[in-house]
């Protein structure tokens, strides 16, 4: 009794939620599909105490305060078994940056290292590390994929959402070119440089649209805003949304930037 | 422009740049044409991967070795007959090289690509000492007909396109048929061909920029495409080679290695067309060659970076690969970046050499989209080197105050994770309110940059932290009643 008990406990990990602040503040649905796949996926969910990872600070130069938001991090989430966040940025900010963050504090380095070596992006944890094949959602229509960069490039993250998409009932994948160049979000760079910005962001919309696929995903929060604002502005009726509300079946609520209620009530 | 840098405008430069229609014309061709070709011909050689590490572990070792190799290398340029001259500043640079020009009594001067001449504006001291200078690189002798600085390390024209040259051959190449069909960019080549060769002939003194300096021999190499850098050192009585300190490299093994990944990052090619090696001046048997060779080698502020985080950048064979990959790069162009060197290599290096109270915009005006990193030859970790310099500038307090006190604010919330929840929580359902019937704002305040651009989508209401815990309660309570 005991020890299936054990058994039963050692085969559902303790995946600490981490829905990354842009998730938390802007579109809390995606934190609730990532809780959905991840139950699904046979995971024993919570969700600490968190604010941000610290990147802002992190890429404004601003390194105590970089500092100071990743060893709260570190304390919220060091009893899990795996931290996992909707973002390839955020989880690329733990796993990737954490470690050279504190490579000069004998104390809190190896916390840091322990930490990026159990943190994953949501997707790629499911197909890489539970070992998912395929999820339990449909989906009527052609849709567009967003590599975004820290994903991408400091995760590798590539056919892991494909493969999961490619199970998704009545859902066809058009690629577009140029998927793998950057939207122009990068954080406050999208403020800081607006007018530059806006040329790389006209590029990538102008190449989801020359897709022809009426839906755009993908894994990052603050790509999607910017993409899902740019359509907005040049008037475009690209429906925009995180990959995972799609494998989690929730499409109920309205995509990134479309009206809460209609026009007519 | 070299001599005035425009870095501090960059907004500014940027702004002009998205506006040229003839500029984002061009651009397109950096696009499609350098980024297709590398993927391929890397794709062909299953030992890329490989020796992108290995060319990294060259120049680290060569690093690390510097002040050995480069004695080394002097010994044998000596032995060899020629002469090594150490250039702390562009001004001594300038200075000693004009000082052998003079002594060669040059009237003329012809010169192979080099961005070292561009960084300590050899042109322009040139002409000052009553010397002309002939660029002999097709791109080189368009921008100097031009009078613009080059806009791209390797492709110094790439900004340009080719009914522009044209007009400018037509304008400056007055002595030919004025009815001559230069439709083709090949007729155009052969037009610049011809009118150089006589320039070629007449000059007093060539000066080429070397990729290599390789130690063990003593010779400096250069790679080329057009052969004009041949013609360049080997015609006139005296050569003169500049180069900065960091292009040592102790072995032609090595260089071999490294040519393998150079050309296939820089042009898609597997080869450069020329690989030149030019070791001392002519000897007794030899049928050409100069008669006196100077080897000018520049520090400008390079040796204050070994040793520092910035030392890995001295790695850079200046391929060019990171700009031809870089959005920003893309959207701007070259010039914008207001100095010699652009893009994602520039907005570390240049820094470095005017300082970052002057340059302070370019390692900023990234996304961190890591797309230089993923294609640089030697490895260099240029998004991690931009943020060191936003640390530099966060340190010195150069960053703009209101970015220092956003940052602040938004902190000060972010470390108190109760009073964030509660302030957030508030804050998103009077936004996701506002922005219901819309699904979209159209402005926001202090984030025009955003909102000039592209609409901001409304958050949908709450925070993901509160739903949460509502959602808990109630699966709680569903529990206990059931
Ligand atoms: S930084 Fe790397 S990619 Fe850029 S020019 Fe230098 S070697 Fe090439």
């Amino acid at each position: 009794m005991r020890l299936a008990q054990d058994k039963a406990a050692s085969r559902a990990p303790r995946v600490g939620l981490f829905v990354t602040c842009l998730v938390d503040l802007m579109r809390p649905s995606i934190g609730f599909a990532a809780l959905k796949l991840l139950e699904q996926a046979g995971c024993k969910v919570e969700v600490p105490s968190q604010t941000c990872c610290g990147q802002p600070g992190y890429n404004s130069g601003d390194r105590a305060t970089a500092r100071d938001l990743a060893e709260q991090v570190i304390r919220s989430f060091s009893h899990c078994d795996y931290v996992v966040a909707p973002s390839g940025s955020c989880a690329g900010m733990i796993k990737a940056h954490y470690p050279e963050l504190f490579a000069d504090d004998p104390n809190l380095a190896p916390k840091a290292q322990a930490l990026a070596g159990k943190t994953h992006e949501l997707i790629s944890f499911l197909v890489d590390v539970m070992k998912v094949k395929s999820v339990d959602a449909s989906f009527d229509g052609a849709v567009t994929y967003h590599d975004s960069c820290s994903g991408l490039r400091e995760l590798k993250i590539k056919n892991q959402p494909r493969q999961l998409l490619g199970s998704v009932n009545g859902l066809t994948m058009v690629e577009m070119n140029e998927s793998e160049v950057c939207c122009g979000f990068g954080g406050t760079f999208a403020v800081k440089y607006g007018e530059i910005s806006n040329s790389i962001v006209e590029k990538k919309t102008g190449n989801i649209s020359e897709s022809g696929a009426p839906t755009l995903l993908a894994g990052d929060l603050g790509c999607l805003l910017n993409m899902a604002g740019k359509l907005a502005r040049e008037g475009k009726s690209i429906e925009v949304r995180h990959v995972a509300e799609v494998l989690a079946g929730m499409t109920d609520e309205p995509p990134i930037g479309a009206p809460r209620v209609s026009a007519q009530s | 422009m070299s001599a005035h840098p425009t870095t501090k405008r960059f907004i500014a430069n940027a702004t002009e740049a998205l506006a040229d229609p003839q500029l984002q014309r061009a651009m397109t061709n950096v696009r499609s044409g350098f980024i297709d070709k590398r993927a391929a011909v890397a794709a062909k050689l299953p030992e890329f991967e490989a020796l992108r590490d290995s060319a990294r572990d060259i120049k680290n070792h060569a690093l690390a070795h510097l002040d050995l190799y480069l004695e080394k290398y002097e010994a044998n340029v000596t032995a060899a007959g020629g002469h090594v001259h150490w250039a702390r500043t562009a001004e001594e640079a300038r200075k000693i090289i004009l000082g052998i020009c003079h002594d060669a009594g040059a009237k003329t001067v012809t010169k192979g690509k080099s961005m070292i001449s561009e960084e300590i504006a050899l042109n322009a001291a040139l002409e000052a000492a009553g010397i002309v200078p002939v660029e002999t690189d097709l791109g080189e002798y368009i921008i100097q007909l031009r009078d613009e600085a080059p806009s791209h390390i390797i492709a110094p024209a790439v900004h340009l396109n080719a009914s522009q040259v044209e007009s400018d051959f037509r304008r400056v190449h007055t002595h030919l048929d004025a009815g001559r069909d230069l439709s083709e960019p090949v007729q155009l080549l052969t037009e610049a061909r011809q009118v150089l060769r006589s320039k070629f002939l007449a000059a007093d003194v060539g000066i080429t920029g070397a990729n290599f300096l390789v130690a063990e021999t003593g010779s400096s190499i250069i790679v080329t495409n057009e052969g004009n850098g041949d013609l360049t050192q080997t015609l006139p009585k005296t050569h003169i080679v500049i180069a900065s300190l960091e292009k040592i490299v102790p072995t032609l093994e090595d260089v071999s290695q490294i040519l393998r990944v150079l050309a296939r990052s820089a042009t898609g090619q597997e080869m450069s067309v020329y690989t030149t090696f030019s070791t001392g001046p002519r000897r007794a048997a030899d049928l050409d060659g100069p008669e006196n060779y100077h080897v000018v080698i520049l520090d400008n502020g390079r040796s204050s970076m070994l040793g520092t985080a910035f030392q890995d950048m001295l790695r850079c064979i200046r391929c060019g690969a990171c700009m031809n990959h870089c959005p920003v790069y893309h959207a701007v162009g070259g010039h914008a970046y207001g100095w010699v060197y652009p893009g994602p290599m520039g907005a570390v290096l240049t820094p470095t050499l005017l300082g970052v109270d002057k340059a302070g915009h370019l390692p900023n005006a990234s996304t961190f989209c890591g797309r230089c990193e993923s294609v640089c030859p030697v490895r260099i970790p240029l998004p991690k080197m931009m943020r060191h310099w936003r640390e530099a500038e966060f340190e010195r307090h150069l960053s703009p105050a209101t970015m220092r006190s956003g940052i602040k604010f938004w902190a000060f919330f972010a470390k108190r994770p109760a009073l964030y929840r509660f302030a957030t929580s508030l804050m998103m359902n009077v936004m996701g309110w506002l922005g219901r019937d819309k699904g979209c704002f159209s402005s926001v305040p202090l984030a025009s940059g955003w909102t000039d651009y592209r609409d901001f989508p409304a958050p949908q209401g709450g925070t993901f932290q509160s739903r949460y815990q509502a959602h808990r309660k109630s699966t709680q309570n569903n529990g206990r009643a059931a």
